[in-house]
């Protein structure tokens, strides 16, 4: 990236300032090297949602930002209803509420270790991953339309998982406003059969290793202790909230240009939050969070269930829950005045900090648990929100390590078992059901998930609390 | 005459398709294929059985975007792969067949899922030599 357009803030914070539409700045957080690897289109892309209707305070992005379609991955940006705010399905991404979910297992390394492979089986044989693959579940129209207001508070109900699991959820398991009648014919299809299935590309399931602690505080109140196991999984909304973005996005082209709004890029489209397209994108993408949320509780189930088939009863609570390709209504202050926002987080976590009153009361003192992926030959990453967060990109941090190399590129330089037998020789056991997809996710293609959290945390976005190994990666 | 073919470009996260083609029929069939091929080889899927699709946009290049995203649909809905196409373009609408088989991960080995088309790199147009050429990138 060209840093001349880039005022340099502090070493990990560079503002772009208005030109041309812009109504606000654009903030970049990031460390020079970081930056210096992003793709120019990562500052075009964080200028032209600057110059969207009624933004708040600055468009962001976050150290892992990449190009992606209309926002940047890695883009933060709040709008204000009553000053003709939009919201845009460019700004959550296809793959609405993809995320990451935590389950302590309290076993030691050495105990995963030696049944490394029988679990690894187990997962595999369980869990329900990879192109044309079904769930556990099936939904007529009735458990649709639950399911999509009910997310994971519907799986719980169903006997996936326990009351205390929605405790340590986003939104206690379920965001409100969710409208399943204006969800489609085609998105609820796709979903038909996809309930509790991991899905492909990026998504994983990985065993992990608590490998190093940097914050003992905080660390104890998250029950991580060095040397214990964790699992992790990442996925999304599956088929449903791939067909409502994909259905939004036609209609929000459409609504655009019914509304008069200017777009120079298509995939920009967004409508006022207070029409009756936006209206509809709302209630659409929050029952496809509700999904997501209900898929990655179905999933914890499964995950359980192998645990359990090998290292008999565990409970394996959950430590949390999080989202990253979502747009939600929050209350954040602004100029010393508290104001209902529309948070849009494209491949960014939410990072609420301590004393948030919308953490469970056993997390409030540390904060909310930041969860950040890595890739399946370095390490995954557990951050707290920072003090500072609520302040700071509206409390958002970065959610992953983020593409360098595309997929063609990846196949031409590695192939998948050459893959899977490195990670082996480092001690990463690879279930798989496509070598190829294996080299299309080779760590190489990755950035250096370490260098994004260190100025994660050097920004004041996040605390630094554990880092991840994985043991164990079970891929689509 | 331009050959019909297909081919994927170079995409920083996902995939970029392009079909070729002396007609946009052709061009739309051929990229139809570059989809498939982001899934499993098409030379491995057996043209069985056929889906009847039809699309209607605002102008021919959503009308690609609305061709790709149909076959993702029917192939998730489904649970199928394409390996043969025909399309009519009429303006901005199309008729087509497309004729595949249920998806059998072992012999399929299916790498990845298409999430969607996307209006990214988006172009249908006519090449100096008169040929066809269809382009979208697919988030995967």
């Amino acid at each position: 990236m060209n840093l001349s357009r880039l005022a340099r803030v502090s070493d990990f914070e560079w503002r772009l300032e208005p030109s041309g539409p812009m109504r606000v700045p654009g903030v970049l957080f990031a460390d020079e090297t970081l930056l210096a690897e992003m793709d120019d289109k990562v500052t075009e892309q964080v200028a032209n949602v600057a110059a969207l209707p009624g933004i708040v305070q600055a468009s962001y992005a976050m150290p892992d930002a990449h190009w992606g379609y209309g926002f940047p991955i890695g883009g933060v940006a709040a709008f204000d209803a009553d000053r003709g705010g939009v919201v845009s399905c460019g700004g959550v991404g296809f793959d609405i509420s993809c995320g990451v979910r935590t389950h302590l297992t309290g076993l030691a390394r050495d105990e995963v270790v030696k049944a490394r492979e029988r679990l690894a089986d187990a997962l595999f044989h369980k869990v329900p991953a990879g192109v044309g693959s079904t769930g556990p579940v099936r939904l007529d129209d009735r458990r649709m339309r639950e399911m999509l207001t009910g997310g994971a508070r519907w799986a719980v109900g169903q006997g996936f998982g326990s009351e205390r699991d929605l405790e340590r959820i986003e939104s206690r398991g379920a965001v409100p406003g969710a409208r399943p009648e204006d969800v489609s014919d085609r998105a609820r299809k796709r979903q038909e059969e996809e309930m509790g299935t991991l899905g492909s590309g990026n998504h994983y399931l990985e065993v992990q290793e608590i490998r190093e602690l940097y914050d003992e505080a905080v660390a104890a109140a998250f029950g991580l202790r060095k040397g214990e196991v964790v699992v992790s999984i990442h996925c999304g909304s599956r088929g449903l909230g791939h067909q409502v973005a994909t259905d939004y996005a036609k209609r929000m082209l459409d609504a655009a240009r019914r509304h008069g709004l200017s777009l120079p890029d298509r995939e920009l489209a967004c409508a006022p939050i207070r029409s009756p397209e936006g209206q509809a994108y709302l209630g659409a993408m929050r029952a496809a969070i509700n999904c997501a949320l209900a898929n990655r509780q179905l999933l914890g189930h499964l995950v359980r269930q192998a645990f359990r088939s090998v290292f008999g009863e565990k409970e394996m609570p959950l430590l949390y829950d999080v989202s990253h390709n979502t747009c939600r209504e929050e209350t954040h202050e602004v100029e010393g005045a508290a104001r209902t926002l529309f948070v849009h987080r494209k491949g960014a976590t939410g990072a609420l900090g301590p004393g948030h009153p919308d953490l469970p009361d056993d997390l409030r003192a540390a904060g909310q648990p930041v969860l950040v992926g890595g890739t399946m030959g370095t390490a995954s990453w557990i951050l707290a929100g920072a003090r500072a967060g609520a302040t700071r990109a509206f409390a958002s941090a970065c959610h992953g390590a983020g593409r360098q190399m595309s997929r063609t590129q990846a196949t031409k330089q590695w192939q998948g078992r050459e893959v899977a037998d490195d990670l082996a020789g480092r001690g990463v056991l690879i279930r798989c059901r496509s070598m190829r997809g294996l080299a299309e996710e080779a760590p190489g293609a990755y950035k250096d998930v370490r260098r994004v959290v260190e100025a994660t945390v050097a920004a004041g976005l996040a605390r630094k609390v554990a880092r991840l190994a994985p043991l164990i990666c079970v891929k689509g | 005459m331009t050959a019909a073919r297909w081919e994927h470009f170079e995409h920083q996260a996902d995939v970029g398709l392009r079909g070729r083609g002396g007609t946009p029929d052709e061009a739309f069939a051929q990229i139809a294929l570059a989809l498939t091929a982001v899934v499993t080889d098409p030379d491995r899927v057996r043209a069985e059985r056929p889906v009847e699709l039809r699309c209607s946009a605002s102008d021919v290049e959503s009308l690609l975007v609305d061709w790709l995203n149909a076959l993702v649909y029917e192939m998730a809905a489904r649970r199928m792969v394409f390996s043969r196409f025909e399309v009519r373009v009429e303006g901005s609408s199309l008729q087509a067949t497309a004729w595949g088989e249920s998806i059998e991960p072992e012999r399929h080995r299916p790498a990845v899922e298409v999430k969607a088309a996307t209006y990214h790199a988006l172009a249908v147009r006519r090449e100096p030599d008169g040929g066809w050429t269809a382009q979208c990138v697919v988030d995967v």
